[in-house]
């Protein structure tokens, strides 16, 4: 195995797009990461994606991308691992330079949300989960992250309230960024008073909706010296693990093992403990999300993830930065993309190119993406170079 | 839509059978062939009894294709007296008036109509059980 650098990020602005098209969303994030990086071909190409079939009628990703940019030829696929896809991607793009198969790869993540109204759209995002047992009952993925939360608040004894830290702190956040959807601040009356999704998840509860996408580019540790546009940093841990698609097939619903058994796998590759990473790019699809991730990924002990967040340790300026430049909530949420949008971001903190959202002496992030309600767990730690 | 895809799953959803698991006695709703307890294989039909209590529950304000005409609709995990959790919707109740641990029992209703045919999908609900047995 050899060890994998990041040398190139590239991302668009997550918005509704509606003058770019999906391939021209992903050549827009992969010509500036190749730029970025410094790179004028590549040796193979991972999309990520969930669902442009079903709301653009796109399949194909691979080589429609790859020759799109001017890599005809070259080995291209799609990753689909629903909302978990981007990291995905950057998981099966890791394995190929770790393993030797390929010196530079190029993982993009892309997703086209808007073109379609919103009932298509719910359509869409309930395919993540199980379509004989759970859609066809009418829950939407709203409402199965709805069904953890109302648990949650019985089980633990906290309101609604109690998780508006969470949004909050994403919407601070999200100022500073100018590639974020939502770059204004709100309330927590605010977050109170908003329109009802599925209760107890109300709009402020939940990540955007958006176009976008972003890419980076990977060659082996050894070869990134070449390279001198922008510091590389390097992949110290990659893993993934899963769990039943369906929340009503897990013995323990608001216990997240997935992510449990991802972030740990993780921590021991990279020779490393939750205590030691300097900020954390979660995959806060919903405030409930959040917390359940914080707890299962050893941040917080079991149902204390929203005093963590009360107790404003998730900030900036605390002892566990999350949702550093926006988050899902507030930088948007273009399903497939995202997982790469979480990597581009600790890598901008670890080159310290951060802007004002910069985190002092970031040295180690963690990125976790997440496919589902929990299903599928993709958790990276990346840390600066020298 | 597909007429095959719901019609093989009527078991399941007029009479709720899953498995049991010959090996550890693990009852397994939805059937899955093989235990997630023990990996055993697990292919014995069992009868759930349709009761249960609500574990988890939520009102649906914005719905996928198919069913806006159901909006507002209550949703729920319901945890099987045998022991499963199981998804489904919550009907003959206001969203308002449920709480968790609330006995529901099943019952057969249309999940929805599909597409311009209207092919009706019929299926299990929960509502509100009508007579608490004498414990």
């Amino acid at each position: 195995m050899r060890d994998v650098s990041i040398i190139g990020i590239g991302q668009t602005e997550v918005a509704e797009h509606w003058d770019r098209s999906l391939r021209h969303l992903a050549g827009d994030a992969v010509l500036a990461a190749m730029q970025n990086a410094g790179v004028e071909t590549a040796d193979a190409l991972y999309v990520g994606n969930m669902l442009s079939g079903l709301l653009t009628g796109q399949e194909h990703l691979g080589a429609l991308i790859a020759d799109f940019v001017g890599l005809r030829g070259i080995e291209a696929v799609k990753v689909e691992a629903a909302c978990g896809s981007g990291a995905a991607a950057l998981r099966l793009g890791y394995a190929a330079v770790a393993g030797g198969l390929h010196d530079v790869v190029i993982v993009a993540g892309v997703e086209k949300m808007t073109d379609t109204v919103n009932a298509e759209t719910t359509t869409g995002l309930v395919m993540a989960a199980d379509a004989d047992y759970e859609s066809i009952h009418g829950l939407t993925f709203v409402s199965i992250n709805a069904l953890l939360m109302r648990r949650y608040m019985h089980e633990y004894g906290v309101g609604h309230a109690d998780f508006a830290p969470f949004s909050v702190n994403a919407h601070r956040n999200a100022v500073g960024n100018p590639y974020a959807m939502f770059r204004r601040p709100i309330t927590v009356e605010q977050f109170g008073r908003a329109r009802m999704i599925s209760d107890p998840i109300n709009l402020l509860d939940s990540s955007g909706i958006g176009d976008g996408a972003a890419a980076v580019v990977l060659v082996p540790a050894s070869m990134a010296k070449e390279y001198t546009n922008g510091r590389a940093v390097r992949i110290l841990a990659s893993s993934m693990a899963t769990d039943a698609v369906a929340v009503h097939d897990r013995p323990d619903p608001l216990w997240l093992s997935a992510v449990e058994a991802s972030a740990f796998k993780a921590y021991q590759q990279a020779g490393v403990g939750p205590r030691d990473i300097d900020l954390f790019e979660l995959h806060d699809a919903f405030t409930i999300m959040s917390a359940l991730s914080l707890e299962a990924s050893g941040f917080a002990e079991r149902g204390r993830g929203v005093w963590l967040a009360e107790a404003g340790e998730i900030t900036r300026e605390g002892r566990i930065p999350i949702c550093t430049m926006g988050g899902l909530k507030a930088r948007g949420h273009p399903v497939g993309a995202t997982g790469i949008y979480q990597i581009v971001e600790v890598v901008q903190q670890l080159r310290g190119k951060a802007g004002v959202n910069q985190i002092g002496n970031a040295r180690l992030g963690m990125a976790q993406n997440i496919g589902g309600s929990g299903a599928t767990v993709i958790t990276h730690i990346l840390e600066a170079e020298a | 839509m597909s007429i095959p895809r719901h019609w093989r799953l009527q078991n399941q959803r007029y009479s709720m059978v899953g498995e049991v698991c010959n090996a550890c006695g693990a009852k397994l709703f939805p059937p899955r062939d093989v235990c997630p307890e023990c990996s055993k294989p697990a292919y014995e039909p069992y009868r759930f009894s349709g009761n249960g209590k609500v574990y988890s529950y939520s009102t649906v304000y914005q719905a996928p294709s198919g069913y806006e005409a159901f909006v507002p609709y209550t949703v729920a995990l319901v945890k099987l007296d045998e022991g499963p959790l199981v998804s489904a919707q919550l009907t003959d109740v206001d969203g308002e008036e449920v709480e968790i641990g609330m006995p529901v029992e099943m019952v057969t209703r249309k999940l929805r109509e599909e597409g311009e045919d209207g092919l009706i999908v019929y299926g299990y609900k929960f509502r509100r059980l009508l007579r608490e047995e004498a414990a």
